[in-house]
């Protein structure tokens, strides 16, 4: 057998791959941390949201669909109870809550019910109502690619923003409490 | 007793880890004998201060000494004696304490075992282990002093993190870390080979017996977390693939490709620059899962807020040990092309499918698990993955790994045997699908359930073909040298954890209930009566306490009393309450009451979830007893294999870095 360690440009891959990856954090972190530039992440902005009918965790018989929750413009936070980032962002939405003025509601992506219940439960519910997507196929819809990730939409059920990632006082501060401020001034 | 005196230990033991990094190396570079002799004195002087800080901190927590910062974070005037014996290694501080001391304890194993080791390979080893001493006691001395002070010093402290209050827990950590620090020994022999530029590969034979243990002990490690979160998280799941799981599963995927690579490269001579790179990814993803878990840059880049120099200082060594690594690899590595050929259907053959696997497995799992940083480096935002994706993924991976398992031992080195491959593969294939068969009779109903069962047939029958095969040709009395027995031992374990993990998957009954006192749920063959909830107090916690009466056919089986624990600070805890059997678990955890005197209560009936365990423990057992085989015990002195003197230097650069 040849081992392609003989080689000498083979013996260096390692290396090399090694070094580029060490660039790619030290660059990336760096260039985020010193740039707050988030481009828009989503075609869906300013969109009309996927149509969906999903059970409810509370009761799975129950199904909500797109349909019933118009009218009002609310947040919809995905989330799961596999996800650690979602329980660094859970004091967060347990804070602000009801300082939204519009409804929060969970969406449950990819996960089994029973530890989602739990994980609420050990960790306290923060949600006006939670929607459950077990496969992930509206989620595709939605175009979620993880969680967290929260979507704002209004009372047409246009998608209005949306951000990838924890909620942090801040983005709520910067990105969120205006545009439910517009909304709700567009509404009124 | 004097917790300055620590700080001092640590500042001797770094000092002494310095010239133990750099006296032996030079000496073995100039081959000067006095120099490489200092390496066994100098590994256990720095032995002896580890433990002497060690000790001093244990001291401060036994006497309660409040004054010293990291002991009224992490205990408390009511929390029991074992769990402040403990909570020495509950948070980062300690723990690397910790990991330094069972580095010198391994060093020191090495010093005692490995007298026959040629001098300058031996001093090269020890040399190589005091730099990655000297790189953790430097991080701890000057970013993460166990022994600061607050004065003035608090009446009481602030107590251990309730999680960690459990038996599962206060092993765990010591025996991961044993795990962890021992693939540095496979690390060191590896670096030690390129270093003194060895011609041939007898460092890995006697690097094997140390590679096998510390793989042992991780694996025993892994499971005792695993068993933890069954316990301690209350919802019965036994693995999350959260990233402190990930991250000490990372080293044991590498570590067991490596102990595979490793058999190859001693007994055939193949795959020599394989083995090299897998003992310094075992040993970086070692580094890797330390850091990053202590570290919290996982959950959360604020990790570096808090404290940026220990981030950074984390991130450097991390780069100067792996990059150091590499660059030696690259300079060193074997050129010439090494091993015996093989044929398509031979042994080599399917231990290279695992060992693909396995890392391709490793690059899967370290994607995900960093795929947070990924994305925040991409400015794409944060978010997690979770088993949506290493599920399948793995399954997918670790498909080609179980089929091919059987026929790894089966196979003959070098060449191929197919009479013996389709004979293996009839009875394989009949017996897997017979269970599969026999499966669907007795009631498993779900693809997932008959493929475990099939899966799990078919890893064990190859396992009892190769010890029957064995019985049949092999002379008495060297039927199963103990490197062999290990294997199987380990093999086997893969079947039973197979079994184990997706049997209880698709078994399991699971209920959320609410229930008032006097009411009963039928749960399977099972009927949980559940009795009620009242106050108990337990040594520094106050619990409800529910009583749960399980009965089998009106036959009353066991009462079980679930807890749901409040610390002083307010941490609330459940403590699941499981009555286990070999074939089935009952579970019952508490929750929350919700109203009119009715209680929410999951419960559960979980067959068949020891067996994940108890094939962990298997596999543990097996990589233990293979360093028993007389192949690695050195007799006689060995023969350096290198000649003294080579015209090639040592790098330069990896000197300077030592002594950085």
């Amino acid at each position: 057998m040849n081992e392609s360690a003989g080689k000498p440009v083979a013996r260096l891959v390692p290396l090399i791959a090694f070094a580029a990856l060490v660039a790619f954090f030290v660059v990336g972190l760096v260039w985020n941390q010193t740039h707050d530039a988030r481009f828009v992440p989503s075609p869906l902005i300013n969109k009309p949201a996927p149509a969906f009918n999903l059970p409810r965790l509370e009761n799975p018989t129950q199904l909500v669909s797109k349909a019933n929750l118009l009218g009002q413009p609310y947040l919809l936070n995905v989330f799961a109870s596999w996800c650690f980032a979602c329980a660094e962002e859970h004091p967060t939405l347990m804070a602000y809550r009801d300082r939204f003025g519009i409804p929060l509601i969970g969406y449950d992506y990819k996960d089994a019910p029973a530890d989602a219940r739990g994980w609420l439960q050990k960790h306290g519910d923060p949600y006006h109502e939670v929607i459950t997507d077990q496969s992930g196929e509206t989620a595709l819809d939605f175009g979620i690619y993880g969680a967290p990730e929260t979507y704002l939409i209004d009372a047409q059920g246009i998608i209005r923003y949306k951000h990838i990632g924890p909620l942090t006082p801040a983005v709520i501060a910067k990105d969120i409490e205006p545009r439910i401020r517009e909304l709700k001034q567009a509404g009124a | 007793m004097n917790p300055e005196l620590g700080q001092l230990a640590l500042i001797l033991a770094l000092i002494l880890s310095a010239l133990q990094c750099l006296l032996p190396i030079i000496g073995a570079w100039r081959n000067n004998k006095p120099l490489m002799e200092t390496a066994p004195s100098l590994a256990i002087g720095q032995f002896v201060f580890i433990a002497m800080a060690y000790g001093i901190l244990t001291w401060a927590f036994w006497t309660n000494d409040f004054s010293v910062a990291y002991v009224a974070q992490n205990s408390n005037l009511a929390l029991p004696w074992f769990y402040k014996l403990a909570a020495v290694w509950g948070a980062h501080e300690g723990s690397l304490l910790l990991w330094m001391l069972i580095l010198n304890l391994w060093t020191v194993a090495l010093v005692v075992l490995g007298g026959k080791l040629p001098r300058a390979f031996f001093a090269r080893v020890i040399g190589v282990l005091g730099f990655v001493a000297f790189g953790f006691i430097l991080y701890m001395v000057a970013t993460s002093n166990p022994f600061g002070r607050i004065l003035p010093a608090p009446a009481n402290g602030a107590d251990l993190n309730p999680v960690l209050q459990d038996p599962g827990l206060t092993f765990h950590p010591p025996l991961l870390y044993m795990g962890y620090v021992g693939f540095s020994v496979a690390f060191a022999f590896a670096i030690a080979a390129l270093l003194g530029g060895e011609l041939k590969a007898t460092w890995v034979r006697w690097s094997r017996p140390w590679t096998n243990a510390a793989w042992a002990f991780l694996t025993i490690g892994i499971v005792a977390g695993s068993a933890w979160a069954y316990y301690e998280l209350g919802w019965g799941g036994w693995w999350f693939w959260d990233p402190v799981e990930n991250a000490s599963f990372m080293p044991w995927l590498i570590g067991t490709a490596l102990i595979h690579a490793q058999a190859i490269t001693d007994k055939r001579g193949g795959l020599r620059a394989w083995t090299l790179l897998l003992s310094i990814f075992g040993f970086a993803f070692s580094l890797l899962g330390t850091f990053l878990v202590r570290s919290g840059l996982l959950t959360s880049v604020h990790a570096f807020a808090f404290a940026p120099k220990r981030g950074v200082f984390m991130l450097v060594y991390l780069a100067v040990v792996i990059g150091g690594s590499l660059a030696l690899y690259a300079l060193r590595a074997p050129r010439v092309t090494g091993g015996k050929s093989f044929a398509l259907a031979s042994r080599e053959t399917m231990m290279l499918i695992g060992n693909l696997m396995l890392t391709v497995a490793c690059a899967m799992v370290l994607l995900g698990t960093l795929y947070p940083l990924v994305g925040e480096a991409l400015n794409i935002g944060r978010i997690s993955v979770g088993p949506p994706y290493f599920g399948p993924l793995f399954l997918l991976l670790m498909t080609p790994l179980v089929l091919a398992l059987p026929f790894g031992p089966l196979s003959r080195w070098g060449k191929a045997d197919l009479k013996v491959w389709r004979r293996a593969l009839v009875r394989i294939v009949a017996l897997a699908a017979a269970a599969g068969i026999i499966g669907f009779i007795i009631g498993v109903r779900s693809w997932y359930g008959l493929l475990g069962v099939t899966a799990a047939t078919w890893v064990m029958t190859g396992v009892a073909l190769f010890a029957i095969k064995r019985w049949r040709e092999a002379p008495r009395g060297k039927r199963y040298p103990f490197e062999m027995l290990g294997m199987m031992l380990a093999h086997f374990g893969i079947g039973v954890f197979i079994a184990g993990a997706i049997l209880t998957r698709s078994l399991s009954v699971e209920q959320d209930v609410s229930m008032r006192p006097g009411a009963g749920t039928v749960v399977g063959a099972y009927t949980f009566n559940f009795k009620g909830v009242s106050e108990v107090r337990g040594p520094n916690y106050r619990a409800q306490q529910g009583t749960m009466l399980i009965t089998r056919h009106g036959k009353p089986v066991v009462t079980l009393y679930p807890q749901k624990r409040t610390y002083p600070g307010g941490q609330v805890q459940t403590e699941a309450a499981i009555q286990a059997g070999i074939f089935r678990d009952l579970y019952v955890s508490l929750g929350d009451p919700v109203g009119d005197n009715a209680w929410s209560l999951r419960v559960y009936d979980k067959p068949f979830v020891r067996w994940i365990w108890g094939g962990g423990a298997l596999m543990m057992l097996g990589g233990f007893v293979v360093m028993a085989d007389k192949r690695f015990r050195l007799k006689h002195a060995i023969e350096p294999e290198t000649v003294p003197a080579r015209p090639d230097p040592v790098p330069r650069a990896k000197l300077a870095e030592g002594g950085a």
